[in-house]
């Protein structure tokens, strides 16, 4: 019996190793790295499960630690051990890890799909590959929710960026990132810079002054967050009246959990999330990892990401193609920070900016904080 | 009594001193224990000593400015930090830049001085993009000059080693041996040499491929006019002597960029001085700059000065760090006392369920526990709720309990007071009744039988239970994370940051050193005061 069911599994896994085989040189498992959560389950959904469903025995296995991703990175780079395969990153840790040599190069029209017209990969994403290693995905926005029920407010609605700053007529506990970027752009726009000489300004000592005496007029009543989860809690217990988060937590918490909460898209700070492949790849791995990059990111892949999560396709040939969401049948497109209605004023993170300022600026913020 | 009083050491049966006998006795045994915890020894120095060691070497280490530049740190010494450096450390870094870019370890070293200058590290960026350009124009003229000069055998021959060529002749599959360089060459042509075999050995490593079959970077050409403008090479006499008196006159002509302006061309921020300065004062394999920054202070051209005010946060980090974890190990003690007291003298039934109470904290999840604090503790939380409703607190001036030091300091004290309870218990339950009984037979009051006999001896305890809760909380990260806001945050949680997100891993190990070495002194002093054989686990 024992010989027997022994033998059943063995058979069962040279006929796995013989189904992944199959793709010829292509390893038979892969290991992808995330976020963990909804945003996770939206690329199982929209990538991973198809995928595996057109590749017999292929394993595909689902890290959570996205958030670490650069640090971990550079662990296993140095222990000459990489175990991961494809790894999603925000763009700015994404030039960082290309800048210290850890990301693989990409050559976007050689290794992606084009669109279904022919468009090559690289004016399909356009202006969204800011590295050569980045492979751009989605593109959300941090922006402001605040809550509809305020007595204090006699009535009045937010109805730009700047409500964060006014303390008299929106009075309440307002809760913001924990970190200098895109908090001191909004800073300086609600002191009247032009949103085109932000960085200008913050380049000069005065305009750091600036941006920091505009936020000192709101610090004693800011709840400073860490995690894209916090905010949606705290408008949701009226601990803060309003705040900054990822649009789609603040969709979440407005159509999925029906609380009386309404956003902001004036002023949303644009980022963007896409793959990295790390440096160093064998080659089977890597050959299964470029066959799926390929596939996860076409026109059509990246559209129906966004029928389980309101964040945009980072291909301009994903657009018109966004459909239904997958649960609550509402229609997507209008919910995508890059919808023309939503993105009338918005902002894209100066990557190179922040690049060279950032140690200068996080060590001003938390001196600032800490004060 | 037969037996001699004799002088000198006292010996053994086989007639050695017996000391040494003893000695050797001894040191087998100490040997044979040795090895029964050598596994272990072995296990802990491999897995946890030598990764600490390793990773608090990276607070001193900076060997990636001598190997990622090493012509131009050497070229740089004896400049004068008022102007900019001169053309030949320019030239320098030209060869240094446009292999470490080919190895793409130029923005490596771009973040790296980035975290002491702002703008180092677009600066290395943008260069790196630019840098194959400089010397073009010199390429181009001694082409036109000669179309020799194109092919890369004229090169290979010009440069290499006799030995080498023959071993790479004719057809060669990838990189070939290793690039020998000729010792005519070098000595005729010192930059153009070097320049060349830097060249020809990062092709061979980076892409495999044979310099008999590649063109070399711009550069190595702006090397080589370098030379022969300078006369060097004059008697050469070696391979391709013809292309080279050819060339000598020729040179006197050729227009082109000096290496500075190249420089200029690329980013005018290469003119700046507080660049230069910064490569110049990290030049050396190791530094004192993290610990510098981890206190405030900062490494300069000028020497060390501080840092500019609005951006010092290091030693307030710490000093709250020790104030807190004091104040938190202080309610510990204040909490944990009675409990412990009161564990140590119910009958042992009642005794064990408390204690499962105790430890119950344990069986779950720290970040849930943390987690449940905020919802205890926000403004329109339970506790706020309840003070509104008994009336104690205004409902528009409810108190502000969490996201402050308060916060940090209730959570971390719930989670850390089991550390302080169980070895206070187990210190508690070895005092024998009989002693307070006795001092209270023999007049003391319940106070006084109390802290003359009672307290005293549970002192060990308390000890012990400090140690381990102020270790424990001078170390804290998750939490005050979570709880802490703006001014409940501890030091660890800037490493954290250092580690994690910044990528500054050398500073994060400064910050850690000096939390070692903090913890360190306290416990010597601890030792000093209090005694760590009154310590007692039990």
């Amino acid at each position: 019996m024992k010989i027997k069911s022994l033998m059943l599994l063995t058979t069962g896994a040279a006929l796995a190793t013989t189904g992944a085989m199959a793709d010829g040189h292509m390893a038979g498992s892969m290991t992808l790295v995330s976020w963990g959560g909804a945003y996770q389950q939206s690329q199982i959904n929209a990538y991973s499960d198809p995928y595996a469903a057109m590749h017999d025995g292929l394993e595909v296995i689902w890290d959570e630690s996205s958030a670490e991703a650069v640090a971990r990175l550079r662990a296993m780079n140095e222990a000459g051990n990489v175990t991961w395969d494809l790894v999603d990153v925000v763009a700015a840790d994404a030039i960082r890890l290309c800048d210290e040599g850890l990301a693989m190069e990409i050559d976007h029209d050689e290794m992606l799909a084009p669109a279904p017209d022919g468009t090559p990969a690289s004016e399909d994403f356009g202006d969204l590959i800011v590295s050569d290693c980045f492979i751009p995905q989605i593109v959300y926005s941090t922006t402001v929710g605040y809550r509809t029920d305020v007595a204090d407010w006699n009535g009045a609605t937010p109805s730009d960026i700047c409500a964060i700053f006014d303390t008299e007529t929106f009075p309440g506990q307002r809760s913001l990132e924990r970190r200098p970027i895109g908090n001191l752009e909004w800073a300086l726009i609600c002191d009247g810079v032009a949103m085109e000489d932000v960085y200008d300004v913050l380049e000069t000592e005065e305009g750091v002054a600036q941006a920091f005496a505009m936020l000192d007029t709101i610090q004693d009543q800011t709840v400073w967050w860490s995690a894209g989860a916090d905010t949606p809690q705290l408008l949701a217990d009226g601990e803060v009246v309003m705040g900054s988060t990822y649009n789609g937590r603040l969709f979440s918490l407005i159509e999925e959990q029906n609380q009386p909460v309404a956003m902001l898209w004036d002023a949303q700070v644009f980022d963007l999330d896409g793959w990295i492949i790390p440096e160093g790849l064998p080659e089977d791995r890597l050959a299964r990892t470029l066959d799926f990059v390929r596939f996860a990111t076409d026109t059509q892949r990246l559209a129906d990401q966004a029928l389980w999560i309101s964040y945009g396709p980072a291909r301009a040939s994903s657009a018109p193609l966004v459909g239904q969401h997958a649960e609550l049948g509402i229609d997507m497109a209008p919910h995508m920070p890059t919808d023309p209605a939503n993105a009338v004023r918005t902002f894209l993170f100066n990557y190179e900016w922040w690049a060279d300022y950032r140690d200068d600026m996080d060590a001003r913020f938390q001196a600032w904080l800490a004060q | 009594m037969t037996d001699a009083i004799q002088d000198g050491p006292m010996l053994a049966a086989d007639g050695r001193p017996l000391k040494r006998s003893l000695a050797r006795a001894l040191r087998a045994q100490k040997m044979r224990a040795l090895m029964l915890i050598a596994p272990l020894l072995l296990f802990i120095l491999v897995t946890f000593i030598a990764p600490i060691v390793d990773m608090l070497f990276r607070s001193v280490e900076n060997q990636i400015v001598s190997e990622t530049l090493p012509r131009t740190v050497v070229a740089l010494e004896g400049w004068d930090p008022s102007a900019p450096p001169d053309d030949a450390v320019y030239a320098a870094l030209a060869y240094d830049f446009i292999a470490a870019a080919e190895r793409r370890e130029h923005t490596r070293l771009g973040s790296r001085l980035n975290y002491e200058t702002t703008g180092i590290s677009s600066l290395f960026r943008k260069t790196g993009r630019g840098v194959d350009d400089i010397g073009e124009d010199y390429a181009d003229q001694f082409i036109e000059l000669n179309e020799a000069w194109e092919d890369p055998a004229t090169w290979t021959a010009l440069m290499g080693s006799a030995d080498w060529n023959t071993a790479n002749s004719g057809d060669v599959d990838g990189a070939g041996t290793l690039f020998q360089l000729s010792v005519a060459a070098r000595e005729a042509f010192p930059e153009a040499s070097d320049a060349y075999r830097s060249f020809a050995r990062t092709i061979q490593a980076e892409d495999d491929d044979s310099p008999t079959a590649e063109e070399p970077w711009n550069p190595v050409y702006m090397a080589l006019y370098r030379d022969l403008s300078a006369g060097n090479g004059a008697s050469y006499d070696g391979p391709m002597a013809d292309l080279i008196a050819e060339a000598m006159p020729a040179v006197a002509s050729f227009e082109g960029m000096s290496p500075r302006e190249a420089f200029e061309d690329i980013d005018d921020d290469w003119l700046d001085l507080d660049v230069w300065g910064t490569i110049e004062a990290f030049s050396d394999p190791f530094t004192a700059g993290y610990f510098l920054s981890s206190v405030d202070l900062q490494l300069t051209p000028e020497g060390v000065t501080a840092q500019p005010e609005e951006q010092r946060i290091y030693l307030l980090l710490f000093w709250r760090t020790l104030f807190m974890s004091g104040v938190i190990t202080i309610s510990c003690i204040l909490l944990g006392y009675p409990i412990a007291f009161l564990l140590s003298n119910l009958p042992t039934r009642s005794s064990n369920l408390l204690l499962i109470l105790v430890l119950l904290p344990f069986w779950t999840s720290l970040l849930v526990r943390t987690s449940a604090w905020k919802v205890l503790l926000q403004q329109q939380g339970v506790i706020n709720d309840i003070l509104v409703w008994i009336g104690l607190v205004a409902d528009d001036s409810r108190l502000a309990l969490i996201n402050n030091q308060t916060g940090t300091i209730i959570a971390m004290t719930h989670i850390l007071l089991p550390f302080m309870i169980l070895p206070m218990f187990s210190v508690m339950k070895t005092i024998p009744p009989s002693y307070v009984r006795a001092a209270k037979s023999l007049g003391a009051t319940n106070f006084t039988a109390f802290r003359r006999v009672y307290f005293p001896q549970s002192i060990p305890g308390i000890g012990a239970g400090c140690i381990l809760v102020f270790i424990l909380a001078i170390g804290y990260y998750i939490t005050p994370e979570l709880v802490g806001g703006r001014t409940g945050t501890f030091i660890s949680n800037r490493i954290a940051y250092h580690i994690s997100s910044s990528l500054n891993w050398g500073l994060a190990a400064a910050l850690g050193s000096i939390l070692l070495a903090v913890v360190l002194v306290l416990y010597w002093l601890y030792d000093r005061i209090v005694g760590i054989d009154n310590v007692k686990l039990g």
